[in-house]
């Protein structure tokens, strides 16, 4: 009998595992680009204020990658130690992903991160620039495979379950690695990531130019980090929108609790809820206050399609969870009997096994075969509501997300175009509002990453393997051992962290290059437009 | 031979290849690490002996990511089951691990003797801990685990972490594998450091080095005497994988040895790791610190090679349930994923061995210990 404190001690652990690495990574994904852009530049221009660039920013990178290589060790390792039946179940398909990452993506990053910072003076300008872009390519390209292995979790196609080893088998790698989920997936995650790195870069280059130090490596950096960031903000919105409309496809239930859509939808009036205040316990709204007719478009991308709603979604979940008790008995018999009856009749129901190991949380005991008539609508009950993930944490977190990207949005435009006007020393408060803005679009990932997975519930591998029985059969005893050394590690760690970073923040580009004009800077020199007439040139 | 049974072997050695390559890189870093605080008596010292190593850990770290992920993939069962048996030591291992990169990337940023004391006592835990882990799992391993399945592949443990961590083979082979670490360390820092750097470095190599050859042969011995376990009905090498339906188990004495029985051959694996660990230590000693390397390098193979032929097929046998225990055979993924794998393995491995080559060329030399303390770019 699966203990259920041990799976939420679990999952809790998993979460702030995943979370803090997720801190670190949107970091490494987006200054990988940003460096390898700007290392460009300085092989194209020879100008050594772009070497300085590259080295400062580099130097921040490095501090921040480390921790994401640290906590990432501990991702790569927690589905075998904690999700055993989970790590069984799907390992055949889920773990495939995981070591191509490393076979392609990893090695690369991480041989040429060691060249990056220590080869500066080993390699030509070509060559260190070669190793810079394998370095950005290689974090996007690990962005990519881990993605895709999420991709399963959400959306699990290329593997069918087989009854005879008790696990899904890999069936296709190329609609596992083309599925629409992932795909979608990763560009929204990997383009929020260079949004987090652009305010990052943005934010600190605003700290010095309002202190009126290195300005021109900051009014630089600003104006690149700016445009990035402008640009990678309009992606990451229609990217999302993108992302919802698959979820729309692929994960009703998710949908239906993005937009806490407790009844089916009538276009086209339906108001899409700006402000709301859902309860998961009477399945209704405290209070909501929606745009009339925005719901449906945004969501369907059509005029006409209804979205389903929560207790519809229950309703139509009813008959597979009936289906899944009879497919998991018949499973059961197989192992026993290894008869081709009972094979044949879990091959009637074996799309709804899923349903049917679901419903095993709510039966006497945990056991299907105890379940007598009279319990069987309590059973079917119970397990109906368990489908649905949690509303008000599912809501929230979308909007929170979504309000702060359309926050970066206004920031970022403002930024880019005072900076390419020249006009950033006059207006001090996007300087300042781009420096308080530098937590906030990590932030944001933080909230994306509980909508995909919050989302996600009550699955691991969604319609196939509930989260209750993905846990390996620890105790709890052991669990608290874990989450208590993890949580103060990473404590000290992040303390470290940031330490650090506003060590070398506050110290700045090491060199004095950027602070005397460089002659092949000066004013006519070709990319310095808007350069030209400034003090600091 | 069937082609799914071709590809359960072909992955069978490829992560022992994998493993081999954790245990020389990763345990050349680990090495470095431990040593770290006696090699060094002052902080340029040390300096030196982590920049010898400081454009590679990062790189040479994914050997133990890529064995994590090639493991989930290729053998799902043996991965769910393993990590989860060995819980709270392989929880110690991460805990350990993950000080690493910060301690690399962190140490030199601040000018403060107590934070680089500090992060110097983190490289001896994350140096030593790991690799006593790694060790003592194969010690666990050879012994046998106590686990079984339940009819729906959901795992059990049957024993207490205590047990894992605290039994004297389990020990040997701990101690083992960070002589051994030290002895690969030891022997980059030879050729990487200057003096007197480098001579500390040696004295603890040829250290290591012995040791792991004195363990090696009583581990040996013991091994011999403990009791392995065979199948005592035959086995079909293309089964299904699951270890839910397989044959009968049963231990016996002496059983590990087998295999070496079977085929005399295989007695070139063990010589292979003896002659790694002695001559390597002589060689080292006559001043041929690369060759001593690569010596270090096929004592890792003979013992790791040791242990997976003397108990193939079996990966991870089940004291508690012997039927149920873990095998090349029911443990591996489908053919279909095996496939996939191997091409990829196949496509990228020569390109991983190509680019490493090239980064350990581009940072050849000794890393002088003077030119540290202006290089802003060092650790």
């Amino acid at each position: 009998m699966t203990n259920l404190t041990v799976v939420e001690l679990s999952r809790l652990q998993f979460a702030l595992t995943a979370l803090y690495h997720f801190l670190f990574v949107p970091l490494t994904l987006g200054l990988s680009v940003i460096l390898a852009a700007i290392e460009t530049v300085y092989v194209i221009t020879g100008k050594p204020i772009y070497k300085d660039m590259t080295q400062f920013w580099g130097k921040l990178f490095g501090i921040n990658f480390a921790l994401g290589v640290a906590t990432g060790l501990t991702m790569e390792f927690e589905f075998g130690t904690n999700w055993s039946m989970y790590s069984h179940f799907v390992g055949d398909v889920f773990g495939t992903p995981l070591a191509i990452e490393g076979l392609m993506a990893f090695f690369l990053e991480s041989t040429f991160v060691g060249l990056m910072i220590f080869g500066w003076d080993r390699l030509s300008r070509p060559a260190h620039l070669a190793v810079t872009y394998l370095v950005a390519l290689g974090s996007n390209l690990s962005a990519l495979w881990i993605l895709i292995a999420n991709g399963f979790m959400q959306y699990p196609v290329g593997a069918r379950f087989d009854p005879d080893t008790m696990r899904m088998q890999f069936t296709s790698l190329y609609d596992l690695i083309f599925s629409e989920d992932a795909q979608a997936k990763f560009v929204h995650t990997s383009i929020a990531g260079f949004v987090s790195a652009a305010m990052f870069v943005m934010g600190i280059s605003a700290y010095y130019l309002l202190n009126k130090r290195h300005r021109a490596f900051a009014a630089r950096s600003f104006r690149i980090a700016a445009l990035f960031g402008l640009i990678s903000t309009l992606a990451v919105i229609t990217l999302g929108d993108a992302l919802g409309r698959s979820d729309y496809l692929l994960q009703q239930t998710k949908i239906a609790a993005i937009e806490g859509l407790w009844h089916t939808t009538k276009p086209p009036y339906e108001p899409w809820k700006l402000v709301a205040l859902p309860d998961d316990a009477t399945q209704s709204d405290v209070f909501s206050i929606g745009l009339p007719y925005v719901l449906t478009p945004l969501v369907t991308h059509s005029f006409t399609e209804p979205i389903p709603g929560i207790i519809e979604l229950e309703q139509e979940a009813r008959p597979k969870i009936v289906n899944g008790i009879q497919a998991v008995l018949a499973l059961h018999d197989y192992a026993r009997t290894r008869s081709p009856e009972a094979l044949a009749a879990f091959r009637k129901n074996e799309d709804d096994m899923g349903y049917g190991l679901l419903a095993q949380r709510y039966a006497p005991g945990q056991d299907l075969a105890a379940i007598t008539k009279a319990d069987l609508p309590g059973v079917v009950d119970r397990t109906a509501r368990a489908t649905i993930p949690n509303v008000f944490v599912e809501f929230w977190s979308f909007r929170i997300m979504m309000a702060l990207g359309f926050a970066f949005l206004a920031v970022f435009a403002f930024a880019a175009y005072f900076s390419l006007r020249n006009r950033l020393e006059r207006q001090p408060w996007i300087l300042w509002l781009a420096m308080l803005f530098i937590p906030l679009p990590v932030l944001a990932s933080e909230f994306g990453w509980i909508v995909a997975e919050n989302g996600r519930q009550p699955w691991t591998v969604f319609g196939w393997l509930p989260t209750f029985q993905s846990a390996s059969t620890h105790s709890v005893g052991y669990l608290l051992f874990s989450l208590i050394g993890f949580a103060l590690i990473y404590t000290c760690f992040i303390a470290a962290e940031l330490y650090l970073m506003f060590k070398y923040a506050r110290i700045g580009p090491a060199t004095g290059a950027s602070e005397t004009p460089q002659p092949a800077a000066g004013p006519h020199s070709a990319d310095t437009s808007g350069y030209a007439e400034k003090p600091w040139q | 031979m069937e082609l799914y049974v071709a590809l359960k072997v072909i992955w069978a050695f490829l992560l022992g290849v994998l493993l081999t390559g954790l245990a020389v890189m990763v345990g050349m870093d680990m090495g470095v690490g431990t040593m770290l605080r006696f090699v060094g008596r002052s902080d340029l010292e040390r300096r030196a002996a982590l920049n010898a190593i400081g454009p590679h850990w990062d790189g040479n770290q994914v050997w133990f990511v890529l064995g994590g992920g090639a493991i989930f993939a290729a053998f799902p069962t043996l991965y769910a089951t393993s990590f989860s048996t060995f819980y709270v030591v392989m929880i110690l291992l991460l805990f350990s691990m993950i000080l690493r990169p910060l301690a690399f990337e962190y140490r030199s940023k601040v000018d403060a003797s107590r934070w680089r004391a500090t992060w110097d006592w983190a490289f001896l835990v994350s140096g030593a801990v790991p690799m006593f882990v790694f060790g003592a799992a194969f010690g666990n391993v050879l012994q046998g685990v106590g686990f079984h399945f339940t009819w729906d592949g959901q795992y059990f443990q049957d024993e207490s972490f205590i047990w894992y961590l605290l039994n004297p083979f389990a020990i040997l082979c701990g101690l083992m594998s960070v002589a051994l670490s030290l002895y690969q360390g030891g022997t980059m820092l030879v050729m990487r450091t200057e003096q007197p750097i480098a001579a500390r470095a040696e004295r603890i190599a040829v250290a290591g080095g012995r040791i792991a050859a004195l363990l090696f042969a009583i581990g040996g011995i013991w091994v011999s005497l403990m009791k392995g376990f065979v199948f005592t009905a035959p086995v079909d090498p293309a089964m299904a994988a699951t270890p839910l339906h397989g044959p009968a188990v049963a231990r016996q004495a002496g059983a590990w040895l087998g295999n070496f029985h079977a085929h005399p051959a295989l007695w070139a694996i063990p010589a292979a790791g003896f002659l790694g660990m002695i001559a390597g230590s002589l060689a080292l000693r006559a001043g041929f610190a690369v060759l001593g390397w690569w010596l270090g390098a096929l004592a890792w193979v003979g013992t790791i090679f040791t242990v997976g032929v003397a108990m193939f097929p079996f990966l991870m046998p089940s004291t508690t349930a012997p039927a149920q225990s873990l095998t090349v055979w029911n443990a591996s993924g489908s053919a279909y994923n095996l496939t996939w794998m191997l091409v990829f393995a196949l496509i990228f491995t020569p390109a991983i061995i190509a680019y490493t080559g090239w980064a350990f060329r581009v940072m050849r030399g000794r890393v002088k210990t003077d030119s540290i303390a202006h290089d802003e770019h060092s650790y």
